[in-house]
């Protein structure tokens, strides 16, 4: 069985059970970071250094979206030859007040997504060597998810 | 309202995909400003360069790069770094030297030799880098952020892909007798709606190229000026703002935005508040603007700056477009020089091309793309990473 890894170090829970975005939360202020920030609150009124782990929001609504019909250039690698287009999100989580990308399960299309519809986060593979299986997070919508 | 300064001269290097070391054109490009001034090389004081990225070491101390193959005068030198936003960076080093009176007469210079196809990271592995993460875990271009923000526009606005074709048809017809301009031909509607879709809803034909190109700027004291020239066109403002905490519209190389969840998003968007900066500085509202040359990477994007530079509120700029106000000719035309549309982007050299044009209008030397009668001008554009760019010139 491969090692399971999430795609950056402490930015994802990858259990399958509950996949999660993680991010920090300022102890102090409440001002939530995703990509996690560890260092200094970054509300300039704060700057507080107790910055916590939090788990994000797993569903919220589509800002916008759009599609790489090209394959991206290096340091991204494709999966697939030839490349498969995809689709990207922009999803706005209702609680932290806070849009995050991500990219959408493959078999949803840009013709499947419409603004304002609810997503759904999902974990998925990013990279595969006889080894390692590199887990990414993606977005996926919430019809989807329920008739999958 | 802060002191002036005067644009004594502008040059350009045409735009195009020379393959020649980005030197060359800068050297061309201040050449020509310099001329333009009617001073000499050894007359300037300070020398302000807009540095590239992807030409190797020179291009990181690119005012002195400049200033070397200009011959060593002993000038001043800085270079600095914005993304596109570099230009502005350096004009406003030349500007405030200028204002602080430690000298007189300054040299801005920028110019880029760029790669073909997606701008990409550079390379190495860097797992703590946006930038590089984005492209690997995202596989987010550059293109990716333009669709985001365009499919957002015909979610809020009811804006089309015709819309975005017909900014396209504009800007090409404007630079057609464009000298500098690397793309100089009609483009229909039916051939941006029938390109290759790159970024949906964005095609080939709605994305700027990139491009080689050089610009140059001689800037000098007010004073300075009235020994060379009666009626100069004038700096009024210069924006360099960065975003206030916290800055809620996703923004390139970015994963999220900031969150509002514990302070409430600012009054101002951070692309509103880039030229709004500017109008605050030279006391000029977006009403007194004639012409304005703002950042087209995307022809969508073009839309949203009518917006953010206050010539419509939000949701009006494609009434603006259809309007035939922002073609030449109209109440405020945009992007008189075809824009990056037919340009493509030149990154260090972009936001000071931007001035050169804005200038030769308002000495009435534009030619037959000519905005007649233009007294105010503005630019308008955005480095990744928080930089803003807006100057704001006058006659």
């Amino acid at each position: 069985m491969k090692t399971r890894v999430p795609a950056v170090n402490g930015w994802l829970n990858i259990d399958p059970a509950r996949p999660r975005l993680i991010g920090t939360k300022c102890a102090s202020c409440g001002s939530i970071f995703f990509p996690r920030e560890t260092t200094r609150c970054r509300n300039p009124h704060c700057g507080s250094a107790r910055l916590e782990e939090t788990e994000l929001s797993p569903r919220g609504t589509l800002w916008s979206y759009t599609g790489a019909e090209y394959k991206p250039p290096e340091p991204y690698v494709a999966r697939t030859d030839p490349f498969q287009p995809f689709a990207i999100a922009a999803v706005e989580l209702a609680a932290e007040k806070m849009v995050i990308l991500g990219q959408v399960v493959e078999v949803v299309m840009v013709g499947d997504l419409r603004i304002g519809q609810e997503m759904e986060l999902t974990l998925d593979t990013l990279l595969e060597d006889d080894e390692t299986e590199t887990i990414t997070w993606k977005w996926k919508p919430v019809a989807a998810v329920e008739s999958a | 309202m802060v002191q002036e300064v005067a644009i004594l001269g502008v040059g350009m290097h045409p735009w195009g995909k020379w393959g020649r070391n980005f030197v060359e054109y800068g050297v061309k490009a201040a050449e020509d400003a310099l001329k333009d001034a009617g001073i000499a090389w050894t007359d300037i004081q300070y020398v302000a360069g807009g540095d590239t990225v992807r030409n190797g070491y020179p291009g990181y101390v690119a005012g002195a790069t400049f200033a070397q193959a200009l011959g060593w005068t002993g000038a001043r030198v800085s270079s600095s770094y914005g993304a596109c936003a570099s230009g502005s960076q350096a004009i406003e080093a030349a500007r405030t030297r200028i204002l602080a009176g430690l000298c007189d007469v300054a040299l801005v210079v920028g110019s880029d030799t760029t790669p073909k196809g997606f701008l990409a990271p550079n390379k190495g592995a860097r797992g703590d880098d946006p930038d590089w993460l984005r492209f690997r875990v995202l596989g987010a271009t550059n293109t990716t952020y333009f669709g985001l923000y365009a499919r957002r526009r015909m979610a809020l606005y009811g804006a089309t892909s015709e819309d975005f074709a017909q900014v396209k048809v504009k800007n090409a017809r404007h630079g057609l007798t464009n000298p500098n301009a690397r793309y100089r031909k009609e483009v229909t509607a039916e051939e941006v709606l029938s390109s290759a879709m790159v970024a949906n809803p964005l095609r080939l034909l709605d994305i700027c190229a990139t491009s080689d190109g050089g610009a140059a700027l001689v800037l000098c004291s007010m004073e300075f000026a009235r020994k060379h020239t009666a009626n100069p066109v004038r700096i009024a403002a210069i924006s360099t703002v960065t975003p206030v905490y916290p800055s809620n519209v996703i923004e390139m190389p970015n994963f999220s935005t900031d969150s509002a969840a514990a302070v409430a998003a600012p009054a101002i968007p951070f692309r509103d508040s880039i030229a709004h900066a500017a109008y605050e500085e030279a006391g000029i509202g977006p009403e007194e603007v004639d012409i304005a040359e703002v950042y087209d990477l995307s022809t969508a994007l073009e839309l949203d700056w009518y917006e953010n530079i206050g010539l419509c509120p939000a949701g009006g700029a494609e009434k603006l477009l259809r309007d035939g106000d922002t073609t030449i000719g109209g109440r405020v035309p945009v992007n008189p020089s075809g824009g990056l549309a037919c340009f493509g982007e030149a990154v260090p050299a972009q936001a000071i091309a931007q001035v050169c044009e804005l200038t030769w209008h308002l000495r009435g030397q534009a030619g037959a793309r000519q905005v007649e009668g233009a007294k105010v001008g503005i630019s308008a554009n955005q480095g990744l990473f928080g930089h803003g760019s807006s100057v704001l010139v006058k006659r």
